[in-house]
């Protein structure tokens, strides 16, 4: 590139992320002990760890990934998931909702949700190891708490966020300084949005589980939201069950992550329906976002991510 | 399709988040769900119209007390630009969040209401986004419709603030006169306001010139991580790998290394993809250098005729963020400056600068949460230092508290010495 052309030149907006990601990445790589890389097989975990990937390229991820396991996973994710972490070479670390229960660490709530009472295992999970900066996919564009959630998000030693009382971050200096117990919270994707992250996907030709594209699937209807039949939802006698074409936005816990009727069964298709789409991503498909107007932030000040 | 970054500042009176809702929600950024969850919020409380603050207002707190807490990121994209927003509150005890807002901003959105004109408010929000070096400022002349579109109205107000951006030096300032409330000349030009020649908002932000002002001149780069794979594919594989701050770095170029001092040349700019040719800002990247030298993080790369100050003594600008604390001389802080991190004594407090009046009190004897001061600082360790006018990733830092581990001061380099 010829001098005169470069004072003219522009990164692409995936380029501009990228790099930022990746800036994030390293500095905490290189001012933690102990970090972890939150990793469930989603596709925001999944960009994360193709993110990790690019930031130490040629040296393998040097931290492990944890994922959190509710028991109630689809087996397609659970499935990349294992094979992801073995071809990458890193250590899997599974903290068990199902073990917690089985042990009394954690009463189920008798509708079957296990969505909260993820949060003590994840916190349980993470003391054990002593992590004291956890990288999580989180977005600033899935919801009005995380809006206001930092890059490096601190967190006390209950793993509790506190909104009020959070660190100005300014420039690209962060500020990962901890007690013993507290701990860092980081969000290398707070600047995308979900269609960057599908772009991105597309880019990097990135292998997502085969649930975010459609496919024909038995499906009940609660309150306006498609969950999955199968061993997890078990259909009520006034439910009907009927096959749909379906795709997961998202992807959680499949109690609570329900699907939506779609078409795209191709990457182009997929951004070409995110593109066009009217409504968030969390409020068409997580029922656990739907309870208050400030359930996130609720869960948040919990310790959940 | 590049990022464009922009800062909003204002007060709720001024209609700020109605104009951001009216961005979001001309543009289709706003979802059904979202707008959905407005209106019967809005309803609920008995509210006679939907409440577009709502939209941008995130935490219970905020909306329980009907004001905004803290800077909230908003994201939208037209087929031009991807943008996005920091939304900082306009009261005076938060210059705290639009000085975090401005320091990565492209540019600055500073609103006024027309029928009140240039307020203390205005001066002190524009002062900052220079005071941050914000390359662009656009002043928003709002509620237009309410001085009947009057274009007295609105020449009086641009002139006013012309003269005062002058004291300021701002290298861009573009005015436009938009009522957020009904559209007039955000997203398309009003029928309103014939008079008017410019664009809308939203065609200004599309098309602003951003590109050049990165600094393509000054080559740095600040090292993060040495990259050295534990594997016999890659055993004599050491790279540096870090975002470039500054210019540009070419495979052969002659470098220094800072603050050793040694130099070499670049052996090859490597991305995950491979070899690239060139490097710039704000690439992450991994240099490789020709010789063996011992290079770490807090590290500077940069070329041999060009070189930032290596100094353990600065001037600079200091906005203090601390509710607790006050800044004084003498107190002694961790420093964050770019990859490196060392303990700094404050020398001196040269002035506190009153940023209504921006009269400079000599006799001030510390700094207290949202005031602005210079001070002198010297650090245990040099750092690779420009002036914050030059480069705003090597003239920035950060000052943390040791005790309370909390980020409590920003810092602008003014001068190495």
């Amino acid at each position: 590139m010829a001098d005169a052309e470069l004072s003219n030149y522009q990164l692409s907006q995936l380029d501009l992320l990228e790099a930022e990601s990746i800036h994030m990445f390293r500095e905490v790589i290189a001012e933690f002990e102990r970090p972890v890389l939150m990793f469930s097989g989603g596709k925001d975990s999944i960009v994360m760890l193709k993110l990790a990937q690019r930031a130490f390229y040629p040296a393998n991820i040097p931290m492990p990934v944890l994922h959190v396991d509710t028991g109630q996973n689809f087996p397609e994710v659970l499935e990349l998931r294992d094979r992801l972490a073995a071809e990458l070479n890193l250590q899997l670390i599974v903290g068990s909702v199902q073990e917690a229960i089985d042990n009394g660490s954690v009463v189920e709530p008798p509708d079957g949700t296990r969505n909260r009472i993820q949060t003590p295992v994840l916190l349980e999970t993470l003391e054990k190891h002593r992590f004291q900066a956890i990288f999580g996919g989180a977005r600033r564009d899935e919801d009005k708490a995380r809006a206001k959630e930092r890059v490096y998000s601190f967190r006390d030693e209950f793993g509790q966020w506190d909104p009020k009382n959070q660190r100005p971050e300014l420039w690209s200096l962060y500020n990962g300084r901890t007690h013993v117990g507290e701990s860092i919270r980081v969000f290398p994707l707070s600047n995308w949005t979900e269609l960057d992250i599908w772009t991105y996907i597309e880019h990097e030709d990135i292998e997502l589980p085969s649930i975010y594209y459609a496919h024909d699937r038995e499906v009940v209807d609660r309150g306006g939201m498609l969950f999955a039949v199968n061993e997890f939802i078990v259909p009520k006698a006034d439910e009907k069950v009927v096959t749909k074409r379906v795709r997961y936005r998202t992807v959680g816990d499949a109690t609570l992550t329900a699907a939506v009727e779609s078409d795209a069964d191709t990457i182009d298709k997929v951004i070409e329906e995110v593109a066009s789409t009217r409504v968030t991503e969390r409020g068409a498909t997580r029922g656990d976002d739907k309870f208050s107007e400030a359930s996130m932030e609720d869960r948040k000040r919990e310790g959940y991510f | 399709m590049d990022i464009l970054r922009f800062a909003t500042a204002g007060s709720v009176d001024d209609g700020k988040s109605t104009l951001i809702g009216r961005l979001l929600y001309d543009t289709k950024t706003v979802f059904a769900d979202q707008i959905e969850a407005v209106e019967r919020v809005s309803a609920e409380r008995g509210e006679e119209r939907v409440n577009l603050a709502l939209l941008t207002d995130g935490l219970r707190a905020e909306r329980e007390q009907g004001i905004t807490i803290d800077v909230a990121y908003r994201y939208f994209a037209t087929p031009q630009r991807k943008f996005i927003i920091a939304d900082t509150p306009g009261h005076i005890q938060y210059t705290r969040n639009m000085v975090t807002g401005a320091s990565t901003a492209d540019l600055a959105l500073v609103l006024v209401d027309a029928r009140k004109g240039i307020i203390e408010q205005s001066r002190r929000h524009a002062f900052l986004a220079t005071l941050l070096q914000v390359p662009h400022i656009v002043l928003c002349v709002n509620k237009m419709d309410l001085v009947d579109y009057s274009q007295e109205v609105y020449n009086a107000i641009h002139e006013e603030f012309k003269a005062f951006a002058t004291k300021l030096r701002i290298p861009d300032l573009t005015v436009i006169p938009v009522s957020a409330l009904n559209g007039d000349n955000v997203v398309s030009r009003s029928e309103n306001m014939p008079w008017y020649e410019g664009t809308s908002l939203l065609h200004h932000l599309e098309n602003v010139h951003i590109a050049s002002d990165r600094n393509l001149i000054d080559a740095r780069f600040p090292v993060q991580y040495v990259i050295r794979p534990q594997s016999d594919a890659w055993h004599d594989y050491r790279g540096y790998a870090g975002q470039v701050a500054g210019g540009v770095f070419r495979k052969g170029d002659d470098v220094i290394v800072l603050p050793s001092g040694f130099t070499s040349k670049v052996a090859s700019v490597e991305t995950a993809d491979g070899e690239i040719d060139a490097a710039y800002p704000p690439m992450s990247v991994t240099i490789r250098l020709e010789d063996d030298v011992d290079v770490s993080r807090g590290d500077m790369i940069c070329r041999p005729n060009n070189q930032p100050e290596v100094s353990q003594d600065i001037d600079a600008m200091i906005c203090w963020m601390d509710e607790k604390a006050e800044l004084r001389p003498g107190a002694k802080y961790a420093i964050k400056h770019t990859t490196r991190t060392a303990r700094t004594i404050v020398k001196d407090l040269t002035y506190r600068l009153d940023i209504n009046s921006l009269h400079r009190d000599e006799s001030a004897g510390s700094l207290r949460l949202n005031e602005i001061g210079r001070v002198v600082l010297r650090s245990t360790q040099p750092l690779m230092a420009d002036e914050y006018s030059r480069n705003r990733t090597t003239g920035g830092f950060i000052l943390i508290d040791e005790g309370t581990n909390r980020t409590v001061g920003a810092g602008m380099i003014t001068e190495a010495r």
